[in-house]
């Protein structure tokens, strides 16, 4: 199990686009794939589940995953996060 | 079939005759009652549904991409995610498995509870969200029922469209070239359908209740967008009638384009500018083949409204850019904060107050709070090496308010250059005058501004001390006010004996009635809404600058508003042929 923690940064936060490309790229890891806000938890591989954690610029979540590829999951997600989905 | 009238809410002028196109896709409540058949079939039934609106939204997408764009097919392509949710379809096979219930009702009840989380969230971004869960249902709804559903993509010739109501996941999958117009039963003025007719310059008629039931797919409608009628199998007088009124109209809209590309002149070769006044960078575009010269006002408000926070430096830069850049190199006046108490903005915590127009805001709110204005200034700063911008200070009511400010943005030049970050160094810096005192104060001021811009607007209202939305006082609101009148020359007599501009972007200035006297009043630049760009620039061309200044010298001899108006009207009926 790999958990790491990463600040959004983009303007719009989870709009529609990140959240698609979030899914989209979590979607193709084999693991299962949590992403928590606080005291919420849910699928990340679920579009639905991520927009409405609502999740704004400025907001630390923890991203989680479980299974044989793990480790290129979570690195993977965090740094598309962290490129501010390609936005700016 | 007899001919027979529908009345509605016309939103959107316009007269178009074309066939009926009937949208009226299955209705959920019809669906309901259905009888369940054991889950096995339901199941089945479910899955074939998905897989028909998977395809049917991959077809969208892939037209969607080519007629409207990225952005346009991005809703359509969130549906789809959606559809493939884990979160989503499952919920539905489960609820099938555990209840027993028909596909219908798995549908809607799933749809239902993830609508309402979206509907309960703090943003109206991901309430909006709301709209397009549900409209995934409501296709998955057409698919199980068999397909009288969403078939709008299908229109391939010019019709006018008659519905109970469109949504916007709708009409986003409309060929906005084959839709001569909008007939539907419920809706009305401030609707999305009406908007979008507007932007689109073709006439709606909504709110036309039961009237559109008996209208038959094919059937040959005449539409008068502006009276609100719709003609249903008109009979040949009526349409030859209409066809005149149609050719005429088109006659007056080639007129008025041909226009555009001509500069802004009186008869006797007297050159103004005309310009526009926006509040997005979005209405910049297409501004020039409007037939504007400029935009003579950017009201930068918009970017603060309707925001959680700040609009931070990045995002004005962004918005200011896409306008200098949208005009071409032609000037961009932008107007710094203009906002105070009456308008909701939570981030900024502004006071309530008895008399929000007297009271803390535009210019006054930024200077007492630096870091807004610094924030803008800095932007506007940066965007203005992509165009021609200048800027100009709201509700100015003295000189040392303006010198404050002007120092402020010297400081911000001071910073930017220290930070080596370039900016356009002739960038011409003015100020509103719509405070009585700064009109008298006129001669003072352009000394040290570069232009003044007039908004008449406000100047009416606190030259004549009236709040124009009082219906009991409405009646004293008049920019044809002789004191308003004498302002106006004071100001722009002012700034010409310093050689420098003066502008107007109040609705004065869109008024051809009043394009006389300012032009012999001596107005530089006439900004307003670009729908008023042709009248005036009409008007403008049929004058001569000469008669116009006598007209001047009458009017300012005169006494009351009415006596004003009488005379301008008698001017225009002798030399404007169209008013």
């Amino acid at each position: 199990m790999v958990s790491r923690q990463v600040t959004i940064q983009n303007r719009t936060g989870f709009h529609i686009r990140p959240a698609q490309l979030f899914v989209d790229k979590a979607g193709s890891f084999e693991a299962l794939i949590k992403v928590r806000k606080d005291e919420v938890e849910v699928d990340g591989k679920s579009i639905l589940g991520l927009m409405t954690l609502g999740l704004e610029q400025g907001t630390t979540i923890e991203i989680r995953a479980e299974g044989p590829d793990e480790q290129q999951a979570v690195e993977s997600l965090i740094e598309l996060v962290e490129s501010k989905f390609g936005e700016e | 079939m007899a001919e027979r009238l529908i009345h509605g809410i016309g939103v959107s002028e316009g007269i178009r005759i074309g066939k009926a196109f009937l949208y009226m896709p299955a209705k959920p409540e019809q669906q309901q009652a259905a009888p369940a058949g054991d889950a096995a079939h339901e199941l089945s039934r479910l899955r074939a549904a998905k897989e028909q609106a998977l395809g049917e939204l991959d077809e969208l997408i892939g037209k969607t991409l080519q007629t409207l764009g990225e952005e346009k097919a991005g809703i359509l392509k969130g549906q789809k995610s959606f559809l493939n949710d884990p979160t989503f379809y499952p919920a539905m096979e489960q609820q099938i498995s555990q209840t027993g219930c028909s596909a219908e009702q798995a549908v809607d009840a799933v749809v239902q509870r993830i609508a309402a989380v979206f509907e309960a969230m703090p943003t109206e971004y991901l309430r909006e969200r709301a709209a397009d869960v549900r409209d995934v249902g409501k296709r998955l709804l057409a698919r199980l029922a068999g397909g009288t559903g969403s078939n709008l993509s299908d229109i391939e010739e010019e019709v006018i469209l008659v519905a109970d109501d469109l949504t916007p996941s709708d009409t986003v999958q409309l060929d906005k070239r084959f839709i001569l117009g909008f007939v539907t039963r419920t809706g009305g003025k401030t609707s999305h359908t009406a908007i979008l007719a507007n932007s689109l310059g073709i006439p709606a008629i909504l709110g036309s209740g039961d009237g559109i039931g008996g209208i038959q797919n094919g059937d040959l409608l005449i539409m008068d967008g502006g009276a609100g009628i719709c003609v249903v199998s008109p009979d040949e007088a009526t349409l030859q009638q209409y066809r005149g009124r149609m050719e005429r109209e088109n006659e007056e809209r080639r007129k008025l384009a041909a226009f555009a590309g001509i500069p802004a002149k009186t008869r006797d070769g007297f050159r103004v500018e005309l310009a526009a006044n926006i509040g997005t960078p979005a209405e910049a575009q297409g501004l020039l083949e409007k037939g504007a010269e400029a935009v003579g006002l950017y009201r930068t408000e918009f970017l603060f409204m309707s925001r959680e926070q700040m609009p931070d430096e990045e995002t004005q830069y962004a918005a200011y850019k896409k306008a200098a850049e949208a005009m071409q190199g032609k000037p961009v006046v932008i107007r710094t904060l203009d906002i105070g108490g009456d308008k909701e903005l939570p981030y900024l915590e502004l006071p309530k107050e008895m008399n929000p127009f007297l009271g803390y805001r535009a210019i006054r709110l930024c200077l007492d709070r630096k870091e807004l204005l610094v924030t803008q200034l800095r932007a506007i700063l940066r965007a203005s090496v992509h165009g021609k911008l200048k800027i100009m200070f709201p509700m100015i009511s003295g000189i040392g308010e303006w010198r404050q400010a002007k120092g402020i943005l010297d400081e911000v030049r001071r910073q930017l250059t220290d930070e080596g970050i370039r900016f356009d160094p002739g960038l011409e810096t003015g100020i509103m005058i719509e405070i009585p005192s700064a009109a008298l104060l006129a001669p003072r001021f352009a000394k040290e501004v570069d232009f003044f811009s007039i908004g008449t607007n406000d100047l009416v209202q606190y030259t004549v001390a009236v709040d124009r939305m009082n219906e009991k006082v409405a009646y004293l609101y008049d920019y044809f006010h002789p004191a308003v009148i004498r302002l106006l020359k004071i100001v722009i007599d002012a700034s010409h004996e310093h050689g420098k501009w003066t502008g107007m972007c109040g609705s004065m200035a869109g008024d051809p009635l009043a394009a006389p006297l300012l032009l012999g009043l001596g107005l530089d630049e006439w900004s307003m809404s670009a729908a008023s760009l042709q009248k005036v620039k009409r008007i403008i061309s049929q004058m001569d600058r000469e008669s116009c200044t006598r007209l001047a010298e009458r009017v300012l001899d005169m006494d009351t508003p009415e006596e004003v108006r009488q005379a301008l009207q008698a001017f225009a009926a002798e030399y404007a042929k169209n008013l």
